[in-house]
C-alpha cells in the first residue's frame, strides 16, 4: 500500500521535471555550478571589465608569442631566414633520431623532476608547518633565510656552489670528506658524469622553498584558529593529526598552488646545470630538457626544433599538473 | 591532561617549540649560506677573491670593490643614476599595475561569472607551464611589430602579465567566503566596492607574496634590456651592472661583479622584510568572525 503511494509520488516528480520549460531548467541548474549571488544579470559585464586589463596584456605578450612558438615548432627556423614549413618533422626527429634526448635528457629530467618536485614540495610544507608553530620573531628570521636562495639567484649561487664543490683536495666538500675518511682522493665533482646529476638535484632541493613555500606559510597562518580549538575538543590528539585533518583541508587552494609551482620548477629548472657545468654538461650527464632547448635555440640556432621540444615539455608538465589538480582542486 | 590543540602562531615561547626549531635549524643554516656569502664576497680584497683554494669567508674586509665600481660608472658616458632611475620606474610600475590587474582578474575568475571564464583559467594555467626561453624570439617580434622598441612600454607592458601571480592570487581569493560577498551584494555594494573593501583586504598575504615575486622577476630581468632596447640610456640597472662586470678585464671585473650582486640583492631583502608582516598576517580572518 505505502509502496504504491511512494511510486506515485516519484512518478509525479518525474513528470514535473519533464514538463518543466527549458528556461526554468537552466535557472535551476545554474546555482549548482556556481554561487547563488552570481545570478545578478550584470555579472557578465563586470566579469569582462575586471578581466580586461590583465587579459589584454596577457594575450598580447604571452598568448600570441606562445602561439607563434607553437607554430614555429612545425617549421625549420634558423632565426635569420623566414621559417620554412616542415610539418611534424621536428617532432618525428625528436622521437626517432635524437638519441641524446631519448637516452640522456628525458631520463635526467624525469629523475630530477621526481626527486625535486615531490621532495621540494614536502620540504616546503614541513618547514612552513614547523615555522607556523613558532613565535613571530623566530619565524620571521627563519622564513627570510629559507626563502633567500630564491632571492640571491644566479650569480651568488653559482660562485658559492662552485667553491663548495671545487674539484681539488682543498675544495670544502672534498676536504671534509677526506678528513672524515670517506674518500681518499679528491673527486672532480663538477666534471664527473657520475655525480653531477646528484649535485644538481641537491641544489635543486636546497633552492626549492620559493613562492610555493610562502603561499603555504601564508595559508597556514591565515587558517581559522577556532577550527583547532574545535578539533581538540573533538578528540584530535597531537600536532600530526591536526596537520592531516585540519591544516591541509583548510588550505587546499594554497596546497594546489604550491604543488603546481613545484611541478613547474622541477621541469623548468635548467639554470643549475648550466651554471655549474656549462651547456652542454659533461657527457650530457645533467642535461635537462630546458638545457636541451637552450642548446638548440641559442647555441645551434635551430629555433624550430627548440620550439618543438618546448611543446613536448609543456605537454609533460600538463600531464603531471593534472595529478595535482585531481588531488587538491575544490570540488564544486 | 587533555590535548588542548596547538595554536598556530603562538604568542609566547614554549618548550615544545624547541624540538621544531632544532629540526628546522640545519635547513636554515644551509639555506642561509648564500646571504652570508654574498656579503663576504663583495667585501673581499682582490687577493682573497682569487685565493686558491677559494674561500667562503672574508678575512680582510674592504670597500675597494664598491669604489672601483663607482669609479667605472663615473667614467662611462651615462651616469649610473640614470640606470637607477630607469630600474625604479620600470620595477615600480610593473609591481603596481601588475598587482592591480592581477587582483582584478583574480576576483573575476574566482567570484564573478562570465562566459569564457573556465577557458581563461585553463589558458592561464597552461601559459605558466610554458618555458620562457622558447617564447623569447616570438615576443621580440610582437614588441617590434607594436613599435614599442626603445620605450619604457617595452620594459613595463611585457612584464605586467605574470600567469603565476594571477594563479597565486586567484587561489587566495577562492578562500574568501562567499557569504561575505553575498552579504555585501544584499547591502547594495557594486562589484568594484566588493573588490576594494572585501577582496583586497582579505587577500593581503597573496598580494604581498605576488609583489615580492613580481619585484624579483622584474628587478633581475635582462631580457627586455637585451632584446627590446637599443638605446643605452633606456636600459636597466641590472643590465648595466652585468655589462660593467663583464666589459672590464676579468680580474677587476670579478670584484665589481661581487659588489654589483650585493647591490642588486639588497633591495630584494629590504622589500621582503617590509612585506613579510603581510604574508604572515594572521589577522585576515578577524573580518569574517
Amino acid at each position: 500500500m505505502s509502496e504504491a503511494v511512494m511510486t506515485a509520488t516519484a512518478d509525479a516528480t518525474v513528470a514535473e521535471t519533464v514538463v518543466k520549460p527549458e528556461a526554468e531548467k537552466a535557472r535551476v541548474n545554474k546555482p549548482k555550478r556556481k554561487k547563488k549571488f552570481a545570478t545578478k544579470e550584470n555579472q557578465n559585464k563586470a566579469g569582462y571589465t575586471f578581466m580586461f586589463p590583465f587579459a589584454f596584456l596577457f594575450v598580447l605578450f604571452i598568448i600570441i608569442p606562445i602561439g607563434m612558438a607553437i607554430i614555429l615548432s612545425f617549421t625549420n627556423f634558423d632565426t635569420l631566414q623566414f621559417p620554412e614549413w616542415i610539418g611534424f618533422d621536428n617532432y618525428i626527429t625528436l622521437i626517432t633520431s635524437d638519441t641524446i634526448f631519448m637516452k640522456k635528457v628525458l631520463m635526467n629530467t624525469i629523475i630530477f623532476a621526481v626527486a625535486v618536485g615531490p621532495g621540494g614540495y614536502v620540504l616546503s610544507f614541513l618547514v612552513a608547518w614547523a615555522l607556523s608553530q613558532m613565535t613571530r620573531g623566530v619565524r620571521t628570521v627563519f622564513a627570510l633565510i629559507v626563502y633567500s636562495p630564491t632571492m640571491t639567484g644566479g650569480v651568488a649561487m653559482t660562485v658559492l656552489w662552485k667553491i663548495m664543490f671545487s674539484g681539488d683536495q682543498t675544495g670544502y666538500i672534498n676536504s671534509w670528506l677526506i678528513n672524515l675518511g670517506v674518500i681518499t682522493e679528491p673527486i672532480i665533482w663538477l666534471a664527473s658524469e657520475q655525480y653531477l646529476l646528484i649535485i644538481v638535484i641537491i641544489i635543486g632541493l636546497w633552492s626549492s622553498m620559493g613562492v610555493g613555500f610562502l603561499a603555504i606559510l601564508a595559508g597556514m597562518l591565515n587558517a581559522d584558529e577556532s577550527l583547532y580549538e574545535a578539533a581538540a575538543i573533538d578528540g584530535v590528539k597531537n600536532r600530526f593529526q591536526e596537520m592531516i585533518y585540519i591544516t591541509v583541508p583548510s588550505m587546499k587552494p594554497q596546497m594546489l598552488f604550491a604543488a603546481v609551482m613545484a611541478i613547474v620548477n622541477a621541469f623548468q629548472n635548467g639554470a643549475i646545470s648550466t651554471q655549474l657545468a656549462g651547456n652542454p654538461t659533461p657527457g650530457y650527464s645533467a642535461q635537462l630538457i630546458v638545457n636541451h632547448i637552450e642548446d638548440y635555440g641559442f647555441i645551434r640556432y635551430e629555433m624550430g626544433y627548440a620550439a618543438a621540444v618546448s611543446v613536448v615539455l609543456l605537454l609533460l608538465v600538463m600531464v603531471f599538473s593534472r595529478v595535482a589538480n585531481a588531488l587538491f582542486a575544490e570540488k564544486e | 591532561m587533555a590535548y588542548k590543540g596547538h595554536r598556530v602562531n603562538p604568542s609566547k615561547f614554549e618548550k615544545s617549540q624547541l624540538k621544531l626549531i632544532l629540526a628546522v635549524l640545519p635547513i636554515v643554516l644551509l639555506t642561509g649560506l648564500p646571504i652570508i656569502f654574498i656579503f663576504c664576497h663583495a667585501l673581499k680584497p682582490i687577493d682573497e677573491l682569487f685565493a686558491f683554494p677559494p674561500q667562503f669567508f672574508v678575512y680582510k674586509p674592504t670597500f675597494e670593490n664598491f669604489s672601483k665600481l663607482m669609479k667605472v660608472s663615473r667614467t662611462s658616458g651615462i651616469p649610473m643614476s640614470r640606470y637607477v632611475f630607469n630600474s625604479v620606474i620600470i620595477t615600480g610600475s610593473v609591481v603596481f599595475f601588475g598587482i592591480i590587474f592581477s587582483t582584478m582578474a583574480a576576483f573575476a575568475l574566482s567570484k564573478l561569472r562570465f562566459k569564457g571564464k573556465t577557458t581563461m583559467l585553463n589558458i592561464n594555467q597552461a601559459a605558466l607551464m610554458f618555458v620562457p626561453v622558447a617564447v623569447a624570439i616570438p615576443r621580440y617580434l610582437t614588441v617590434n611589430y607594436l613599435q614599442l622598441t626603445d620605450t619604457y612600454f617595452a620594459h613595463i607592458l611585457t612584464l605586467i602579465p605574470i600567469p603565476v601571480v594571477l594563479f597565486l592570487i586567484k587561489q587566495f581569493v577562492d578562500g574568501v567566503p562567499d557569504s561575505l560577498i553575498e552579504a555585501a551584494y544584499i547591502d547594495g555594494a557594486s562589484e568594484f566596492k566588493v573588490y576594494r573593501t572585501i577582496v583586497l583586504p582579505l587577500t593581503k598575504p597573496a598580494i604581498a607574496t605576488g609583489a615580492i615575486m613580481t619585484f624579483q622577476q622584474v628587478w633581475a630581468n635582462m631580457e627586455t634590456s637585451n632584446y627590446y632596447i637599443n638605446k643605452e640610456s633606456m636600459k636597466s640597472l641590472t643590465f648595466y651592472m652585468n655589462t660593467v662586470a663583464n666589459a672590464n678585464n676579468t680580474v677587476a671585473g670579478q670584484g665589481m661583479q661581487a659588489a654589483a650582486s650585493l647591490i642588486m640583492f639588497v633591495p630584494n631583502l629590504v622589500l621582503f622584510i617590509i612585506l613579510q608582516s603581510s604574508i604572515m598576517n594572521t589577522m585576515a580572518h578577524s573580518g569574517i568572525k
